[in-house]
């Protein structure tokens, strides 16, 4: 066939290079920054639910510590707590342990004793609360007083405290890290675009000299790097999701560790990577643009 | 000759550029033009001769709006450009055709797509322009060579690519920046022949260039910068 009739050489070619030699570490670049943001999204999802998890848990029980008095038994100490408590409103269970359960409970700290009898292990009464409208320790004990028990409660008020005040500093901490690595990935892309257009200053410098507007110029080198960040962040996102599926599929809901429990809809949440990553780029590439037309 | 620029005063309808003491600086530094004024007709033919360094660039980019003046009056196409606002200009330029002396063609474009450059900027459609194009570069004699890139072109045949590219909009006024600088004495006549059959379709051209045997033997009339001013005694012609 003649050259003349060859279709694809009279098609209008693009008036940038399709592909620039630094494009690959550009990409690279781009793709790794976009991958450790995706994580830390997924970190801060998995932070945050398993702070939650663990105080939906604490929230929903309480512990009651009894001790008998005067000829009283521990056992019917125990047994009255229970019914002491049965009748308060947030409260949905109430159940005496037997001893050696408590005793379980607290051989961490008394070690292996041979003879439970000798050792005045007190009694504790697990109470299971409403979760929506629980019981607090205040009610708990006006009831306890009301029997005349000598009995303290612990509504794990000072663990679920810390625990909350731990998943606060997660998510800031992951908020701040995101919008750092974001901020990261921006500037990148800004050099890069800076860098992209000093070396294409030849393409600025022929359009505008044709009479090419100023919005035709910037919107050429928008579209080349929204493309270029797009591929990164979708790269990154595709990392970040298969490493976050991985550790779904190994742990299970509990992910590699309980503290970081993975759910499979936290994915969705890098989705919007690559769209954030173009709009980032094109918008640094539109402000870079614009800044050296006008200087022309 | 009615048209005299240093009589900077009547307004003709068949005037394409005016300068009124014109000066121009860039960003802080000294005046490369002084107080230069001159009317050109349309249809006109000029050569801007001078030393290196007496403003003739300089000029050339007052009138393809690649800078402003600093003082005095420029009129182009008969609107004043001092009052031009940045988003007039591309249409302006879009009357002008460039040939600048690094040519300014793009590399990783085929003479044809260099060539159709402007065409595209202006929002033609390929299949509208794909003659012309084709057409205008066999005019040029570079009909064989539509497909190639610029760094594949000797320098004779760059040098016509980058006038296919100046002309192929049909611009009103052609500006040429020493466009026989790099080419040898016949290079430089046939594209001086490629200029004047230009002209004759009716557009103004203006040549900045050294080389005194070609301007000597074209006749054409003379702008003669030096130190940035106009020296009307070297001058020669209509807008002298």
């Amino acid at each position: 066939m003649s050259d003349i009739f060859d279709i694809t050489r009279w098609r209008p070619a693009p008036y940038l290079p399709e592909a620039e030699a630094r494009d690959p570490a550009l990409i690279f670049v781009i793709a790794v920054l976009c991958f450790l943001a995706c994580l830390t999204a997924l970190g801060a999802l998995a932070g945050d639910r398993g702070a939650r998890g663990w105080t939906g848990q604490l929230v929903g029980e309480a512990t009651v510590i009894v001790r008998a008095r005067g000829g009283e038994t521990p056992d019917a100490a125990a047994a009255r707590a229970a019914e002491a408590m049965a009748d308060v409103a947030g409260v949905t269970e109430v159940r005496a342990l037997e001893r050696e359960k408590a005793y379980e409970l607290i051989r961490p700290w008394l070690g292996d004793v041979a003879d439970l009898d000798d050792l005045p292990v007190p009694r504790l009464v697990a109470v299971t609360l409403d979760r929506k409208h629980p019981a607090d320790a205040a009610a708990l004990d006006k009831a306890l007083k009301a029997q005349g028990l000598d009995a303290v409660v612990d509504d794990h008020s000072i663990w679920i405290k810390d625990i909350r005040r731990a998943a606060g500093v997660v998510r800031t901490i992951s908020l701040a890290v995101f919008v750092l690595i974001a901020g990261a990935a921006g500037a990148v892309v800004a050099f890069a675009t800076r860098a992209g257009l000093a070396a294409r200053r030849d393409v600025v410098e022929v359009m505008h000299l044709i009479g090419a507007e100023d919005s035709q110029i910037a919107s050429l080198f928008e579209l080349r790097f929204a493309r270029i960040a797009a591929l990164s962040g979708a790269l990154g996102a595709l990392a970040a999701g298969l490493l976050g599926a991985g550790l779904r599929l190994i742990g299970g809901g509990e992910g590699i560790t309980p503290a970081l429990p993975i759910a499979w809809i936290d994915l969705l949440a890098i989705l919007p990577c690559p769209v954030l990553a173009a709009l980032v780029a094109a918008l640094a590439a539109r402000i870079t643009a614009r800044r050296l037309i006008q200087g022309l | 000759m009615s048209r005299n620029a240093n009589a900077a005063g009547d307004a003709s309808a068949d005037e394409i550029l005016r300068f009124t003491n014109v000066s121009m600086r860039y960003g802080r530094g000294p005046e490369v033009l002084n107080d230069v004024s001159l009317s050109l007709p349309r249809g006109s033919f000029h050569f801007i001769t001078g030393v290196s360094g007496a403003g003739k660039s300089s000029l050339l980019k007052l009138i393809y709006l690649a800078e402003r003046p600093a003082a005095g009056s420029f009129r182009l196409f008969g609107e004043d450009v001092t009052q031009m606002v940045p988003r007039d200009l591309p249409m302006a330029r879009r009357r002008i055709g460039v040939v600048s002396q690094d040519l300014l063609l793009l590399d990783h474009l085929s003479a044809f797509d260099n060539t159709a450059l402007p065409l595209r900027i202006a929002g033609h459609k390929p299949a509208d322009y794909r003659s012309d194009v084709a057409e205008l570069l066999t005019w040029v004699g570079l009909g064989a060579r539509m497909h190639a890139l610029p760094p594949t072109l000797a320098g004779g045949e760059k040098q016509r690519l980058a006038i296919a590219r100046a002309v192929v909009g049909r611009p009103e006024i052609l500006l040429a920046d020493e466009p026989t600088g790099n080419v040898d004495h016949e290079m430089a006549l046939r594209i001086y022949r490629l200029f004047v059959e230009l002209n004759r379709l009716g557009t103004t051209v203006i040549i900045a260039t050294h080389d005194q045997d070609l301007v000597a033997r074209s006749g054409r009339p003379v702008l003669h910068l030096e130190k940035g001013r106009l020296n009307p005694l070297a001058s020669q012609g209509p807008g002298a």
